[in-house]
């Protein structure tokens, strides 16, 4: 490849794939990792992973069968690590279908190495976030099918369409629908490479069935990149509207600082902020694990870096629209709402968000820092933080100073609610590393659709 | 449990059963383990005030209360085979009693559901409660479930009966044998009854002693009576005819006041209909923030031990005397300006002014506060005196003084404790714990296993007030008979059977005792007017005549010049009673340990109260702990710091610390009562104050004091509404109400709403207590209080104006506004909480899945969330508290005031089955309604203009809370007016 270095379009935008490999190189590559035994690391970390995921389900026994008085929230306070948790999880959601079907439809091409995780961290991650809504209500053995628009005899009537709760339901039982589809549908070209390479009777008939008899012939290429095409415009709507919706929740109130209409924008760039910062987290980690530098280039971080910095200074302006229009409003409930996010008792949630999401990411703006693995890891990781904080500081703080002082509280969380959030992240890394081990984590047809771009590319190049 | 297992309970006739090996033998370890009402294991469960140990005890001992279903029937039990006409199963049934405090009796009608009582309500007809109680009264109900109360006789710690009893009594305790060294201290009582048989008891005994004593003592007054008069008097206020009041260090309108009579009183000339009705107008000085001193127009702090100086400085200001007046100078903090203003109000108004002094003055200052009403002619108008009508009512200290002297001289054969707490209560400095000791047998009748249950050899459970025979008379004499509302729960025996057989030496029943006595007095009507008077709840024409009376001005006031003297130098500790435990006898009263202090806002404690001034110079914040000390006796007590308290004065309530209790009363708060003593009774002068190591939780319901100068409680001036009748139009922002929709049409039917008056309201607790009985709410504990989840359906919201030396205090009740435009509803998304066409805003619990979304989106914070089970494990007896028509919530469900829809409904099948077709003005009361002694709240439907509370709406003081919010709440406001002296502004 000594010839590409001196091409100065290569210089420009370096190839997405590197190392020169070759068709059979990257099935090699990736379909091996599910092939053989995982490396002792993998071990270690789904053996934790698995001991958290069980603490979550201690702690969510304890809860349903005590009562959510177990946990920290109280009056004022109805809501706190509960929906922020909530929250928190379906925005990491966020980046796996923004990856897939956003960039899909803007022919973005980098995101083929990265898109199968991002969508599998996505379904993760929405069901983490799905475990909150239910659980966080007081009695989940009626929440868990009254909230579901059918015939039921307790309540002998609908449900109530105008409640943003609804609205949720709705929203996020469609997005992890359509999510699911799109990653499944993503995968089946490659399940089949796997059926193909089965070497046990028992791979053989899984991935024979999971493929759904494909064969890779010209008919079902067109098809299935029609339905793939369709699939990525029918999500696109849903990265936004899911987003929308769950910051109806808060939009729909009359508390302040909830009461915003910029909340559908704010909450969706945020989303995609701490979308991006986890996909960033997990793929740095996946790269370095399965040696996958070549197919998970520096280009590829560094535009997640990219659309970090982007989303971030959103998120940035955003918290400072919601300062000026509270001072603009005049309404001296709004101002209290936000001279006491930055300056009561929650100072400290308000200031390590600003920390985290608006200061930051600012080293974005350096391509040294976008291009350095250590520095955008830490970042990712303060991101990831900083997200949290800012659906703390809006639920919490918003909630324990309202309209009249005499019911004003203070919240702090108990050990189960730190059990039960850390507990997700548990069942969220299982998850993954599961994924990690049985699946194709980088989808092999499409890394080689841009390796036949690039082939051609090079070839024309030599001649 | 051991009602399963009674080792051959007394007359069990017949074949004698037994279980096990150990019970046939009567093994001691046996007989132990059946004797111990909770087991081990279970008696030890309550070591703190946590939530779940509340409700553990709650539950145990509410189950355990069916212990009562093991006793034997003594009366013949007749099924109701026929049915009775009154009796409708499922009805309530009404019965008019009564309870006394400080001896003096409330009219009450308590609601019986199937033979059990379920609601305590004034008696409207009794002159001392016109339809309303205080919060105590309310707490009765509780108290009568309480599972902690005594249950059986004891002969030390052993198990007897009450045959054993009085078979030990018959001759230890005959006039050979006792004679002389006879002594029974028992509570206040103003009882007819007892009082004849005490009259027997004199006879029988002719050497023996009787006496009375109580914690909360108001002894004062009378003495001050009798100084000035020549015999102890009781003096009757009438603040309804006064327009000038000033209270010393008297908070008439909480807790210096044995019924809520002034409340209601005073309140009737606070009741501004337009802008040109006339209002009192009310002084107040005091060392506490209290009640009173809320409501006031002016308040200035004072030392309470400084009182006597500003009446003798008011004195010489209205030259009472007509000669040169002794003075002692002023009270620290109060300006001559305030004495000659108020000096000049009062005599203004001679005749129709009244000065009133606090129980806790001494006599002196009472009979200075007599000559001075004297003087502006207020005696005979404003202030009446009759005969007390308890007895020896102004020398109990001393008569305990000589009991403990007696007792340790050894003089005391026999001692009789009748009812209260004595080694609990008593001045420390008597150390009758101990003198007790020195008695030959000590024999203890009270309701609860207490200290003073623990100290005698005989412990003889006493009944509830409901639950035997009994009569008492109401301050002014008028007798009431009360009836008991159900059989006794456990072995126990009212006082005045006791007083019967010390008086004849027979067992009678206290029927019989109270109906002999009656029909003695009224001859050939007796049963008519039996009848009559269980019916009303009173006896009709036994009052005492008012008086009067006259004082020799110069010859008291030279008695009145000799006993008050400057207040010594440094701290002084003054005694409250608590607004919770009083006290101590509600201690075990979960319900009053939560309802919160009407000004410190503090659940399940007492603390320190000092002002904020005194807190710098000590450099305490709430909760340090302080060490309290008077004469060399200490205690430790954590500070909290209370706004407009006096400085260099620390207030401390009495009833806590109790150290033998009830589950739920054991261990709570501090007890004061090791620094009161004989001297220092009521103010201990020449205390010394320090910070003392480590810090101590206190929890309150509310955090925040300050209205942040939003709109909330809206308050004027008098002159200024008349002036300007529009004035709070002016202090809310109000947008024009614009809708899309057109909206329900609420023009026919019932409009539900309410009305509250917040220049009658005193925050009192009564309707938060009152909400808590009718609607079956539970008590979550201190440590769940302080998580923030208090169940009470209406709080009484506390916030201060002005500074924090000095400030002025206004209250809110705040329950469900019932919003038009409820945020509640149109968030939730299982439609569990609904607009009724009648205009309520309506909780379906079972609908209700628990997402707390309506309350996070209720702006006025008045949702309660069932975060755990509250009710669990609840045995059967334990459930007789509840209010069958209302719904126990479950666990995971949203809760809240629905106006007493239960009671709508009632009336309106009522109205129904009476065949009339609307309901009239004022049949449907809620409860908070119907127990405020300030008569405040008013509910009634708006869509009737005629109405109560559609006029009060269309008054100009009329507001919405938050308004600017469109949330149009069913429950408004009437703004608060204070009725300031220009002079002073």
């Amino acid at each position: 490849m000594a010839d590409l270095a001196i091409d100065p379009r290569m210089e420009l935008n370096p190839p997405l794939v590197q190392g020169g490999m070759t068709y059979a190189d990257v099935t090699e590559k990736v379909a091996a990792i599910t092939e053989q035994a995982p490396p002792k690391q993998w071990y270690v970390v789904f053996g934790i992973s698995v001991m958290l995921a069980g603490m979550l389900f201690a702690s969510l026994g304890y809860l349903v069968v005590t009562g959510i008085g177990v946990w920290g929230n109280n009056s004022p306070v109805g809501w706190g690590w509960d929906i922020t948790n909530f929250v928190w999880w379906i925005g990491i959601g966020h980046a796996g279908t923004l990856i897939s079907a956003i960039l899909f439809l803007f022919r973005q091409r980098w995101r083929t190495s990265i898109n199968r995780a991002a969508e599998a961290m996505t379904l993760f991650a929405v069901a983490c976030a799905g475990i909150y809504p239910l659980f966080h209500t007081g009695r989940p053995w009626r929440a868990a099918y009254w909230l579901f628009p059918m015939p039921n005899e307790a309540l002998h009537m609908w449900q109530n369409f105008r409640s943003p709760l609804m609205w949720d339901v709705f929203a996020v039982s469609t997005y992890a629908t359509v999510s699911a589809l799109f990653w499944y549908v993503g995968l089946i070209p490659d399940l089949a490479t796997l059926r193909d390479r089965a070497k046990t009777k028992i791979r053989q008939i899984i991935f024979g069935i999971m493929s759904f008899g494909w064969r890779g012939s010209a008919r079902q290429w067109r098809h299935y990149e029609l339905a793939y095409l369709l699939l990525a415009g029918l999500s696109t709507p849903l990265v936004l509207s899911v987003h929308s919706i769950v910051s109806f929740d808060f939009a729909v109130s009359i508390i302040p600082g909830w009461h915003t209409t910029i909340f559908p924008p704010y909450f969706v760039a945020g989303a995609i902020f701490s979308g991006f910062a986890m996909v960033v987290t997990l793929m740095v980690t996946a790269r370095y694990v399965y040696n996958l530098q070549d197919l998970i280039t520096i280009k590829h971080l560094e535009n997640m870096c990219k659309v970090m910095l982007a989303t971030g200074m959103m998120v940035g302006f955003a918290y400072g629209t919601e300062f000026f229009i509270a001072w603009y409003s005049a309404n001296p409930f709004e101002r209290f709402a936000f001279v006491n996010r930055a300056f009561g008792p929650y100072w400290w949630a308000y200031w390590s968000m600003i920390l985290c999401n608006v200061i930051s990411p600012q080293f974005f703006w350096f391509k040294r820092f976008r291009t350095s693995i250590p520095v955008m890891f830490i970042l990712s990781i303060f991101i990831n933080i900083g997200m949290w904080f800012e659906r703390f500081v809006i639920i919490a703080t918003s909630l324990h100073r309202d309209f009249l002082p005499s019911s004003w509280g203070y919240f702090s969380p108990t050990i189960i609610d730190i059990s039960t959030f850390v507990g997700t992240m548990g069942l969220f890394m299982t998850l993954f590393l599961l994924f990690l081990r049985f699946l194709p984590a980088i989808a092999i047809s499409e890394v080689k659709g841009v390796l036949h771009h690039q082939i051609n590319q090079q070839k024309g190049g030599a001649h | 449990m051991s009602e399963l297992i009674q080792i051959n309970p007394q007359g069990v006739t017949g074949k004698n059963y037994w279980r096990s090996l150990d019970a046939i033998e009567q093994n001691p370890e046996f007989v132990q383990w059946v004797e111990r009402e909770f087991q081990e294991n279970a008696s030890e469960m309550l070591d703190n005030g946590s939530r779940r140990n509340l409700l553990k005890l709650m539950a145990a001992s509410f189950g355990l209360a069916g212990a009562a279903a093991c006793r034997r029937p003594v009366e013949p039990i007749l099924p109701h085979a026929k049915g009775l006409e009154t009796v409708v199963h499922g009805n309530a049934v009404h019965y008019a009693t009564a309870a006394t405090t400080g001896g003096a009796a409330t009219g009450l009608i308590v609601q019986c559901h199937d033979g059990r009582p379920t609601k305590v309500e004034g008696n409207p007809r009794h002159p001392y409660s016109l339809g309303a109680t205080n919060a105590h009264a309310q707490a009765l109900l509780l108290s009568l479930y309480d599972p902690d109360r005594a249950r059986h006789v004891h002969r030390g710690a052993n198990r007897s009966s009450w045959d054993e009893f009085f078979g030990w009594a018959q001759t230890a305790l005959s006039p050979e044998q006792a004679g002389s060294g006879m002594r029974v201290l028992a509570e206040r009582s103003s009882s007819p009854t007892l009082e004849a048989l005490r009259g027997e008891v004199a006879k029988r005994f002719p050497a023996a002693r009787w006496l009375e004593f109580d914690a909360v003592s108001f002894d004062n007054p009378r003495a001050g009576a009798e100084m000035a008069f020549g015999q102890p008097m009781e003096p009757h206020y009438q603040f309804q005819k006064a327009d000038v009041v000033l209270a010393l260090d008297a908070d008439f309108l909480g807790l210096d006041s044995v019924s809520i009579l002034p409340v209601k009183q005073f309140s009737a000339k606070r009741k501004v209909e337009t802008p040109e009705s006339a209002m009192n107008r009310l002084y107040a000085a005091e060392s506490n923030y209290t009640l009173t001193g809320a409501m006031a127009d002016h308040r200035v702090r004072a030392r309470a031990s400084e009182i006597g100086t500003l009446a003798l400085a008011l004195a010489k200001e209205l030259n009472v005397s007509g000669a040169e007046l002794k003075v002692l100078g002023n009270a620290a903090g109060v300006s001559d300006k305030f004495v000659a203003a108020v000096a000049k109000d009062l005599a203004a108004h001679r005749g129709r002014s009244l000065v009133i002094a606090g129980p806790r003055q001494p006599a002196a200052v009472h009979a200075l506060v007599a000559l001075i009403n004297q003087a502006l002619g207020n005696t005979g108008e404003t202030v009446v005196y009759t005969r007390p009508v308890v007895a020896e009512s102004a020398a109990s200290l001393k008569q305990v003084q000589e009991l403990t002297a007696d007792l340790n001289s050894g003089k005391v054969t026999a001692l009789f404790l009748i009812g209260g707490n004595p080694v609990y209560s008593l001045p420390a400095d008597l150390s009758f714990g101990e003198a007790v000791k020195k008695a030959k047998s000590v024999v203890a009748l009270t309701q609860e296993a207490n200290e003073t249950w623990n100290a005698a050899e005989w412990r003889l459970p006493e009944t509830h007030p409901f639950e035997a025979w009994g009569d008492a008379r109401a301050l002014n004499g008028l007798a009431s008979i009360q009836q008991p509302l159900i059989a006794p729960l456990h072995d126990g025996k009212p006082a005045i059977e006791i007083a019967g057989f010390l008086a004849r030496g027979e067992r009678l029943s206290s029927h019989d005792l109270v109906q002999t006595y009656w029909s003695a007095q009224w001859g050939g009507e007796a049963k008519k007017r039996w009848q009559k008077a269980l019916y009303d709840g009173f006896v009709e024409g036994t009052e005492y005549p008012a008086q009067s009376p006259a004082a020799e001005i110069t010859a008291v006031l030279a008695k009145v010049n000799g006993e008050l003297k400057a207040a010594p130098e440094g701290w002084e500790a003054v005694f409250f009673p608590s607004a919770a435990t009083w006290d101590g006898r509600y201690a075990n009263n979960a319900w009053m340990q939560e309802a919160p202090d009407p000004m410190t806002k503090l659940v399940w404690d007492n603390a320190a109260l000092i002002s904020p001034a005194s807190a710098n110079e000590l450099g305490v914040k709430d909760g340090d702990y302080l060490a309290i000390s008077v004469n060399g006796r200490e205690i430790k007590a954590p500070a909290m710091i209370q706004p407009g308290h006096a400085d260099k004065s620390v207030s401390l309530s009495l009833g806590y610390g109790r150290a033998a209790c009830g589950r739920v009363g054991q261990g709570v708060g501090h007890s004061v009562e090791p620094l009161r003593t004989v001297a220092g009774f009521h103010i201990a002068g020449g205390a010394t104050v320090r910070k003392d190591g480590g810090s101590y939780q206190l929890v309150t319901t509310q955090e925040h004091h300050s209205m942040e100068g939003r709109a909330i409680v809206l308050e004027s001036a008098l002159a200024t509404y008349r002036e300007h009748p529009d004035t709070f139009e002016h202090m809310v922002h109000s947008l024009p109400r614009a809708s899309m929709y057109s909206g329900f049409d609420y023009s026919q039917g019932y409009q539900w709403g309410m009305a509250i008056d917040l220049t009658s309201c005193i925050g009192c607790n009564a309707c938060v207590v009152a909400c808590q009985a009718e609607n079956n709410i539970p008590v979550v504990g201190k440590e769940q209080v302080r998580r923030g989840r208090e169940m009470h359906w209406i709080r009484m919201d506390r916030y201060y104006t002005g500074s924090e030396e000095d400030p002025q205090v206004v209250t809110q009740p705040m329950a469900c506004q019932q919003c038009e435009n409820a945020p509640c509803e149109a968030v939730c998304p299982v439609a569990a909480t609904v607009h009724s066409p009648e205009g309520l805003n309506d909780m379906a619990y079972n609908r209700c899945v628990g997402t707390r979304y309506c309350a996070n989106n209720c702006p006025y914070k008045v949702r309660r969330f069932n975060f755990f089970n509250y009710h669990k494990a609840i045995e059967e007896t334990s459930k007789m508290v509840f209010n069958p028509d209302v719904t126990v919530r479950m666990r995971g469900v949203m809760e809240k005031c629905t106006y007493c829809v239960q009671r709508i409904q009632e009336k309106k099948i009522e109205a129904k089955a009476d065949g009339r077709r609307t309901l009239r003005d004022g049949q449907v009361v809620t409860a908070c309604q119907q127990v405020c002694p300030a008569d405040a709240i008013v509910f009634g439907n708006i869509n009737d203009p005629e109405s109560r509370v559609a006029k009060l709406k269309k008054q100009e003081r009329d507001y919405e809370l938050l308004e600017d919010l469109n949330t149009r709440p069913r429950t408004t406001y009437l703004a608060k007016l204070r009725n300031p002296n220009p002079e002073l502004a």
